[in-house]
């Protein structure tokens, strides 16, 4: 539109009527070009800054830059317009005026809602072998649960089909969804053990015993698990090998999470410390002292942005992980035992028998009350958001419970990646290829961009052995060597007069460039300042002078 | 003022040029562009024995001879004179010119760099270079390397020939070549979707012709005829108006389908069928009715058709005029049971019915509307019956109504028999039917006073669709309320018990909760006792951080080595110069990350796992690392891409062509590519410079002395 009106201001300032452009008769494109992109929809798939070719560079480095340049614009630019085709927009829920959100109780939500929402509120009433740990797999549509005194059920939950159901006669810690829902892994008293969907058990993994926690990361089918011996242990569920064993020295480890931006570990520990692993370090990457009392509890967001950690001094933090520096924290009054975040941004704490929601957490500013909450019979134990949907479910003493969260769930699912309603002939093709696109392990770090970035340290290192091998730096600049000249003109001294002529040549440039910059500065100053001169001395016979 | 007259001199003379420039173009426009014959200015030693006497033959040209004139004409400038005099003095040659093979080499080697050069630039190249395009080809190119040899494509040529048709270059005739250049592309399209969407209309028409015909339901059928019947009636009048002969056409035939009616005993009453139905009449009232249809039917079929004759205008006027007052009597409603208790009595006695007499004055003012309206006024009815359908209260009446009209066809249908006089029966009943509809709504008017609206044009229709409105959405606004009564009584349950809950969790400032926690509060007592009986975590931390610290720091190095050059023994240190002679102090490293985390302890570990998998030196036109990264920074997968992008950036550098030759590149490889890319001409040219193709032919004739021959055979014809 824009574009348009400049047209047409053009046009009237050459002279030329506004009968000249007619649009709808003429067949020109009345928008011609590419539809512009907003600038906000660019900025959120820009990756790096813009390179631009340096002054002296040659041919050909200016063309791989430039070309790379424009695929990267490119790209770019064609993700931002993609970007049209993620419509769906999260709802929240709103309450009258003066009337709190966390005042309205689930049975309202599920009466007022459409019935598929309204079932998704549930509860499973399973007193006998509770506490109940849980786990939702990556589409969303498989739950899986596990009770203290040894029951585990897998339920597709939606249509609360129930896939297998089973008493393993132990005591179960914990369980959880490996990277499809035909497997899961149960750490159960002793080992850990691998079960099918089926209930059919696959595997006992006794080289994992005491297994207390664990965490699956997908994309390096890693399953981590956190032992009360103080091990952390990554067993890759594609070859079926422990790929690494970390003793913490920390003691019992019963607190874990990872980030799921970089496939870090964080491990929380009694003595207040959280503490960031990743299978290649047998230190942790990163120590953070976090509560005064033990940590009861972290999550991390999808972003890797941000973690939460509550602890036994009754507080609830707020931490930036990428610079390891402490938001804001508040004080709950009962403390959170269990934590977690959804995709959303929303945060569940339970604090005893309640889970409370809040909104806005990661943000700069502290809550003071919870978005919503939620009463339940038995103690909780196990806290979880359903993926893409807006459901919190919740594993405590009498069963399970599935709450209904508005605003929790992403709604835009990458059907590539998962998908929520794939046919098992999907599941199988994806499958595949997540297996080739399998990330290695050794890949973990901090920075996850680490891969694009070149190896400074062996860069050095392979430098500093080619000069050792040649016996001269091949980088480096030849010396001046002065020639040697005739009739005298080769004595030491006149030598030393022509070394000096190009002694430190490059501090020499630089200095030459911002005198350069300088003067060109002081120029442009004093012709802007003799223009006003020259306009300030004007007289009004001056228009009359040729 | 003299500068002033330059520049209109100057002005005069430029439009003076305009002029003549806009005369050239205009004759330029009309038709053939004639070349105008140049004068001759060429100075040569024999130009033609007709016009210049041949003096000096074979005597050697000097500019002198050529410039002498110069000298004397008045017109040359001086300046053009002196450099003229110029040249003549000056006694340099030119250079002679290189021999072709020479000139050539120097050619290809340059053809060489720059198409090399460009090769390498390109993002993409494709072997072959002149690949055929797999698509359909065009006749001309297919034809253009094909000659007549055998002697029967030879006499089909000469016919050709005979005949003046197109042969070989232009294959197409110069009418078709036109309509191809009036065809543009996108016309073509264009006729293309009409075609497609006419053929698409075509099938669906076809689907539902098929579908219709296969229907079994004899209702279906009957009233599709009927449909049809009267279809066929409003052509046939206005076949009358526009197409005279048809119309007669027409009316023969319906003369004949009456004859034959007339002949047979069709619909008589008189079949198997008819005589059971006939027992059954007697009980049954639909067979009655099919009886009573039957005869219709028979009656319609043989009833003579008025020829339309000259003042066919003037009658029609007549039935118009004749219409209104057979209409205008009310139609009573009577039993409906009892159709044949209808008829002549209404015309007797009006004043039974029950519509107040008002209406028939009404009625004859709408008369003339009514036949336009007639449409308008069904639809208006149907949608009445459905607003009575919304109110529960009145569901009864536009079933009773349907009947009612049923039985009002049939009746009308009875008083035809009596009134075989009236010519148009079909209008009539129609015309009829209206007007029972109508009654029937005004009679509704009565008995419904609160509820209906009635509607006489589309203004009143506005005010119905206002008024008729609010009824549908009164009726859920009762559960609506009930709704929002339920609702708002929890929240003031609720309030209550959160009221009552937020004064117990008064001393919680932080964070408001609804519910409070049952937890016991010694258990919560002991577990903060538990929690802060290690109170010194702060300083452990501190601790392990410090000697983290210490562990990254680098360490100094002793080389002292006591006892040289100075007293040794146990208790003596080297003295002071000699350590810090000897001590050697490593580079600082650079400062720890957590260097202003207090509360942070960061690994200065190197991840060593993953630099097998970097980058760890930097390849060909890159200089530093920054200019690397920054060029591998946009990923290139599946992944983050868009699937275009995808494939944009993970083209092939060269694309071959499998099992084709690919021939190193020839003189008309690079001519070509050079000449498309300027987008010069096509490649095959067609009519328009056929006569500058003939110039060049004749003048390669000499070389190419096979395909000279063969162009010399088209000169011929």
């Amino acid at each position: 539109f824009r574009k348009m009106e400049q047209e047409m201001l053009k046009c009237l300032f050459l002279g030329f009527g506004l009968q000249k452009i007619r649009y709808p008769c003429s067949k020109k494109d009345p928008f011609p070009g590419e539809a512009p992109i907003p600038h906000k929809q660019l900025q959120k798939f820009q990756r790096g800054e813009k390179y631009k070719v340096p002054a002296g560079a040659r041919r050909r480095l200016k063309e791989a830059i430039i070309s790379s340049e424009a695929m990267s614009e490119l790209a770019q630019k064609q993700a931002a317009r993609y970007d049209l085709l993620l419509p769906e927009d999260a709802g929240f829920l709103e309450g009258d005026e003066d009337e709190d959100t966390n005042t309205i109780s689930q049975d309202d939500i599920a009466d007022a809602v459409d019935i598929t929402s309204g079932s998704k509120y549930f509860n499973l009433h399973l007193s006998q072998f509770g506490p109940y740990r849980l786990d939702y797999g990556r589409t969303g549509r498989h739950l899986l649960v596990g009770g203290k005194k040894g029951h585990v059920a897998c339920i597709d939950w939606q249509s609360k089909d129930l896939m297998c159901e089973m008493n393993v006669m132990e005591t179960v810690n914990d369980v959880k969804w490996l990277h499809t829902e035909a497997m899961f892994a149960v750490a159960q008293k002793r080992w850990l053990y691998i079960y099918d969907s089926k209930g059919l058990e696959l595997h006992c993994v006794k080289k994992f015993n005491d297994v207390l926690r664990m965490q699956f990361l997908p994309y390096h089918f890693l399953l981590a698990t956190a032992s009360a011996t103080g091990f952390l242990q990554y067993l890759d569920v594609s070859v079926g090998k422990e790929i690494a064993a970390v003793c913490t020295k920390m003691g019992r480890l019963d607190v874990m999470s990872q980030n799921p931006h970089n496939a870090v570990i964080h491990l929380g520990h009694p003595n207040g410390t959280v503490s960031l692993w990743s299978p290649n370090q047998k230190e942790p990457l990163v120590k953070m002292l976090c509560h005064r009392g033990a940590v009861r509890s972290l999550t991390v967001d999808k972003t890797g942005t941000y973690m939460v950690t509550s602890g036994l001094d009754r507080k609830l933090k707020v931490y930036d992980i990428r610079a390891f520096k402490p938001l804001h924290s508040c004080f709950l009054p009962a403390g959170a035992s269990c934590l977690s975040l959804s995709q959303g941004g929303l945060l569940s704490a339970a604090t005893g028998d309640i889970v409370q929601v809040y909104q806005n957490v990661l943000g700069s500013s502290p809550v003071s009350k919870p978005y919503m909450a939620h009463r339940l019979r038995g103690q909780i134990w196990g806290l979880a958001y359903c993926p893409f949907e807006d459901v919190l479910g919740i594993g405590h003493g009498e069963g399970f419970t599935s709450m209904i969260v508005p605003g929790a769930g992403e709604p835009n699912f990458d059907a590539l990646d998962t998908n929520p309603f794939r046919s098992s002939k999907q599941r199988q093709e994806w499958e595949v290829k997540a297996l080739l696109e399998k990330v290695q392990p050794e890949l973990i770090g901090l920075d996850p961009g680490q891969l694009s970035k070149v190896d400074q340290a062996s860069f050095e290192q392979r430098h500093k052995e080619q000069v050792e091998a040649l016996g001269f730096d091949p980088l480096a600049k030849d010396k001046f060597k002065p020639k040697t000249k005739k009739k005298g003109r080769s004595s030491a001294g006149a030598i030393e007069k022509r070394k000096r002529k190009v002694a430190h040549e490059d501090q020499r440039d630089e200095i030459r460039q911002t005198v350069q910059e300088r003067t060109e500065r002081d120029k442009e100053q004093k012709e802007k300042s003799n223009e006003k001169k020259k306009l300030g001395n004007k007289s009004t016979l001056d228009r009359f002078r040729k | 003022m003299a500068t002033a007259t330059s520049s209109e001199e100057t002005l005069f003379n430029d439009d003076e040029r305009k002029h003549k420039k806009l005369l050239e173009a205009i004759s330029s426009m009309g038709g053939r562009k004639r070349k105008k014959q140049s004068e001759r200015s060429e100075a040569s030693v024999q130009v033609s024995e007709f016009f210049v006497n041949a003096e000096g033959t074979g005597e050697k040209v000097n500019i002198s001879d050529l410039l002498g004139t110069v000298e004397k004409t008045s017109g040359a400038s001086n300046k053009t004179k002196k450099q003229l005099r110029n040249l003549q003095n000056s006694k340099g040659t030119l250079a002679l010119p290189l021999n072709k093979q020479q000139t050539e080499k120097i050619q290809r080697g340059i053809a060489y760099e720059k198409t090399t050069k460009e090769n390498q630039k390109a993002e993409q190249i494709v072997f072959p270079l002149n690949q055929e395009s797999s698509g359909p080809k065009q006749v001309e190119q297919v034809v253009a390397g094909w000659k007549a040899q055998t002697p029967l494509e030879q006499e089909i040529f000469r016919l050709l020939h005979s005949n003046s048709q197109p042969v070989n270059d232009p294959v197409l005739t110069p009418v078709e070549e036109a309509s191809l250049k009036a065809m543009s592309l996108e016309e073509a399209k264009i006729r293309r979707a009409e075609l497609q969407k006419t053929r698409a209309l075509q099938s669906y028409y076809e689907a539902k012709a098929k579908r219709e015909k296969n229907i079994k339901s004899k209702k279906y059928h009957k009233i599709q005829k009927k449909g049809k019947r009267k279809e066929f009636l409003k052509q046939f009048e206005e076949m009358v108006k526009t197409n005279p002969e048809g119309a007669l056409e027409e009316l023969k035939k319906m003369e004949l389908s009456r004859m034959e009616e007339r002949m047979s005993l069709k619909h008589q009453n008189s079949g198997k069928w008819a005589k059971s139905k006939a027992i059954m009449a007697k009980y049954d009232d639909s067979a009655r009715k099919a009886m009573q249809e039957q005869l219709q039917m028979n009656k319609d079929l043989t009833q003579k058709i008025v020829v339309p004759s000259d003042d066919e205008h003037e009658s029609n006027e007549e039935g118009l005029e004749t219409v209104p007052d057979f209409v205008n009597d009310p139609e009573p409603i009577i039993d409906p049971v009892n159709p044949w208790m209808r008829g002549q009595l209404t015309h007797e006695e009006p004043e039974v019915s029950c519509v107040t007499t008002d209406e028939p004055q009404t009625a004859e003012q709408e008369n003339e509307e009514e036949e336009l309206i007639g449409e308008f006024e069904r639809k208006r009815k149907l949608r009445q019956a459905d607003e009575e359908d919304l109110i529960p209260t009145e569901e009864q009446k536009p079933e009773s109504e349907v009947v009612e009209e049923d039985v009002v066809e049939v009746s009308d249908k009875e008083e035809e028999e009596d009134e075989e006089e009236e010519d148009v029966s079909e209008f009539n009943t129609l015309f009829r039917f209206m007007r029972s509809e109508k009654t029937l709504e005004e009679d509704e008017e009565g008995l419904l006073n609160e509820g209906q609206i009635r509607v006489r044009n589309i203004e009143d229709l506005e005010v119905l669709a206002e008024d008729v409105d609010p009824q549908p959405i009164a009726a859920p606004s009762l559960p609506q309320t009930a709704v929002g009564e339920a609702t708002s009584e929890p929240p003031n349950k609720k309030k209550s018990e959160i009221d009552l809950k937020e004064v117990l969790t008064k001393d919680a400032k932080v964070v408001q909760v609804p519910f409070l926690p049952t937890v016991d509060h010694d258990e919560q007592i002991s577990i903060i006792k538990e929690a802060f009986a290690g109170d010194d975590v702060i300083s452990d931390f501190i601790k392990d951080k410090r000697k983290q610290e210490a562990a990254g720091k680098p360490k100094v190095v002793d080389l002292t080595l006591p006892g040289w050059g100075e007293w040794g023994g146990v208790g003596l240190k080297p003295s002071r110069w000699k350590r810090k002679r000897f001590r050697i102090k490593m580079a600082s490293s650079p400062p720890r990350q957590d260097r202003k985390l207090p509360d942070t302890i960061i690994s200065e570990n190197r991840n060593t796992s993953i630099a097998s998998h970097q980058v760890s030196q930097l390849p060909f036109p890159f200089q530093n690392t920054a200019q690397f990264e920054s060029c591998i920074r946009t990923p290139i997968g599946q992944t983050w891409n868009t699937q275009g992008v995808v494939k944009k950036m993970t083209k092939p550098k060269v694309i071959t062509k499998l099992g084709a030759i690919i021939e190193p590149m020839v003189k008309e490889d690079f001519i070509n590519k050079t000449t498309t890319s300027a987008g010069k001409g096509p490649a095959i040219m067609l009519g328009e410079n056929k006569r500058a193709n003939k110039g060049r032919e004749w003048s390669s004739a000499k070389h190419q002395g096979r395909r000279g021959s063969q162009k010399r055979k088209k000169q011929q014809t």
